[in-house]
């Protein structure tokens, strides 16, 4: 096995995906509800109650623009917290992934099945808000569905960089630096909860590098009716995150389990 | 799916056609870790229908010579053939038609008995109908038929060990790893273990297996090699090993003034002597000087028995603790 190698990319991935689908499938309620239960209590929270203080914010009322930042950053949360805890505890704590190793699966097997899963997770996360967002009549633009096909990708981006991290942990502690380091000033300086414009010009030139700003540059404009500008770079930017993401949790997993 | 099916589909094909000869060879298998060499030149052959112990106390090097076999880290030198494929090179598609049974227990938890074997069955590609028929003749030859339903918290360590060689074997494997198979196991869990074992020998399975339980290697395995410190240190049947290796009675001996006797008296009728806390270890071809001396000696009691593979083992690795 070349440490550097390419992560190898087929299907078998497709057992061990459905592996963690079943293990879904027994707690699916209480999921749907937890995933559901943190983002509406932002929107409602800040979204009415925040937003009844303010002016419009871009031009919309404040609810209606927090909408797209809620979608964003609940796929962001649900893509990490399972490429984190849940990944952790299958291949540290309950050696699962050791068990699967076993047979004609791969490790760049179970690391592929593991960020799809992820971003699979995260899907549902972001679909859910997102049909909030229309039950509560927030987006009427048919280019809102659009965001059905960015959410995957959004998934995909912060599952493989949270992979990496979890290829460093030596325990569920490590995984607290990640969030307040990294998910916490994320969803604080790329444009959820304000435009990024508001902040200092240092602050604006680091967000423009944080793959969340990308994810936001792109549903916003798309729930609230419009065509977003440089669509296509914003989505290179976040698979440019997710191929690095990725290929970095290859080579760390095999480090520390193929030695 | 298909695509994978059919791969593994012609994995076993291959691997059908070279059941002649060995079914795992390994040739001056070496791998160190931080400049410490735990697997340090070893070489073997396995045949079909064998089944082969490997002996050696803890962190002799047996669970990486394992991971070495299966494919799971590549060695700093020399080569292993698994199923006539070389590993790790081509380890995954040989790993189509070996079955691992791992010292510690990694079983689902999330799932009942049935769900672990379906789920794991699906990991080798083989279509969902292939999985099910199977699941019923493995659930009784691990006993656990009434528990099919059952989660994995509701078992017994016993059970759940069943279950993982059931699991080993839901791709009806021809080389069977078994890392330990015992450890931690009573009495009667372990015989039900060695029973299957037996009957899993008697169609035809080869099987490698790790311990340090020398009773079990004795009843299983026709031939073994121990390993100590990265190396095998001896090879053969369990009787060879015992033969050549020790004399055939050994006298235990202990109670007030044994090692005063052991030094002005004993050591002149035995061909050997090991002393361990207080207890006296007699070696002998013929022990009957020996114990005419301890007959008139009601202080000191013993315990005369023929020599085993322990004796062999402690004589070889030695006794101090290994952890």
């Amino acid at each position: 096995m070349q440490v550097f190698a390419p992560p190898s990319m087929s299907l078998r991935f497709v057992p061990v995906w459905r592996r963690n689908l079943l293990v879904w499938r027994k707690l699916a309620v209480p999921s749907i509800l937890g995933n559901l239960a943190d983002p509406m209590i932002y929107v409602f929270g800040l979204g009415y109650g925040l937003g009844s203080m303010l002016p419009e914010v871009g031009g919309v009322p404040y609810i209606a623009f927090l909408a797209a930042g809620m979608v964003c950053s609940s796929t962001m949360n649900s893509a990490t917290f399972e490429a984190m805890y849940s990944a952790f505890s299958r291949m540290h704590v309950q050696r699962t992934w050791d068990a699967i190793m076993n047979t004609p699966v791969d490790l760049d097997d179970v690391v592929l099945a593991e960020l799809v899963w992820a971003a699979s997770k995260s899907v549902l996360s972001g679909a859910a808000i997102l049909s909030v967002v229309w039950l509560l009549g927030l987006s009427n633009s048919l280019l809102s569905l659009w965001v059905l096909a960015l959410v995957p990708l959004v998934g995909l981006t912060f599952g493989a960089l949270a992979l990496a991290v979890t290829a460093m942990a030596r325990s569920y502690d490590f995984f607290m630096y990640y969030f307040t380091l990294i998910i916490t000033p994320m969803s604080l300086l790329c444009g959820v909860f304000f435009p990024v414009e508001q902040l200092p010009e240092l602050f604006q030139a680091i967000a423009a590098f944080l793959p969340l700003t990308h994810a936001v540059a792109i549903a916003r404009p798309l729930l609230l009716g419009h065509v977003p500008a440089d669509a296509a770079l914003h989505a290179l930017v976040l698979l440019a995150y997710a191929a690095a993401g990725f290929y970095a949790a290859a080579i760390l997993f095999r480090r520390r389990l193929l030695k | 799916m298909a695509e994978l099916a059919t791969e593994i589909g012609e994995d076993a094909a291959v691997a059908q056609v070279g059941r002649t000869t060995s079914v795992l060879a390994a040739k001056d298998l070496r791998k160190s870790y931080d400049g410490e060499e735990v697997v340090a030149g070893i070489s073997f052959g396995i045949a079909p229908g064998e089944c082969f112990g490997l002996l050696g106390p803890n962190g002799a090097g047996k669970t990486t010579t394992l991971r070495l076999c299966l494919g799971l880290t590549d060695p700093d030198g020399g080569s292993v053939e698994l199923m006539q494929r070389p590993v790790p090179g081509e380890a995954r598609s040989a790993r189509v038609r070996v079955g691992v049974v791992p010292q510690m227990d990694n079983l689902d938890p999330d799932f009942t008995v049935e769900e672990n074997l379906v789920v794991y069955g699906r990991y080798f590609g083989l279509p969902e109908r292939a999985i099910r028929e199977r699941i019923p003749g493995l659930l009784d030859f691990a006993g656990l038929a009434a528990r099919a339903a059952s989660r994995i918290q509701a078992l017994s360590g016993g059970m759940k060990r069943r279950l993982t060689l059931a699991r080993a074997l839901i791709n009806d494997p021809d080389l069977i790893f078994m890392d330990e198979p015992t450890t931690g196991l009573d009495p009667q869990a372990r015989h039900l273990i060695w029973e299957r074992l037996k009957q899993l020998l008697a169609q035809g399975k080869t099987i490698v297996l790790t311990t340090h339980f020398m009773e079990e290697a004795e009843r299983l395995c026709a031939r073994l090699a121990i390993m100590d410190r990265g190396r095998f240190i001896t090879e053969g049947s369990p009787r060879e090993l015992i033969v050549r290796h020790i004399e055939p009675h050994v006298v235990e001996v202990h109670g007030d003034g044994v090692m005063k006797w052991a030094d002005q008296e004993a050591a002149a009728l035995v061909s050997r002597l090991e002393k361990s806390g207080d207890t006296v270890f007699c070696y002998a071809v013929d022990p009957a000087p020996l114990l005419a001396s301890l007959s008139s000696r009601q202080e000191l009691r013993y315990l005369h028995r023929p020599a085993d593979l322990e004796d062999v083992f402690l004589k070889l690795t030695g006794r101090e603790l290994r952890d």
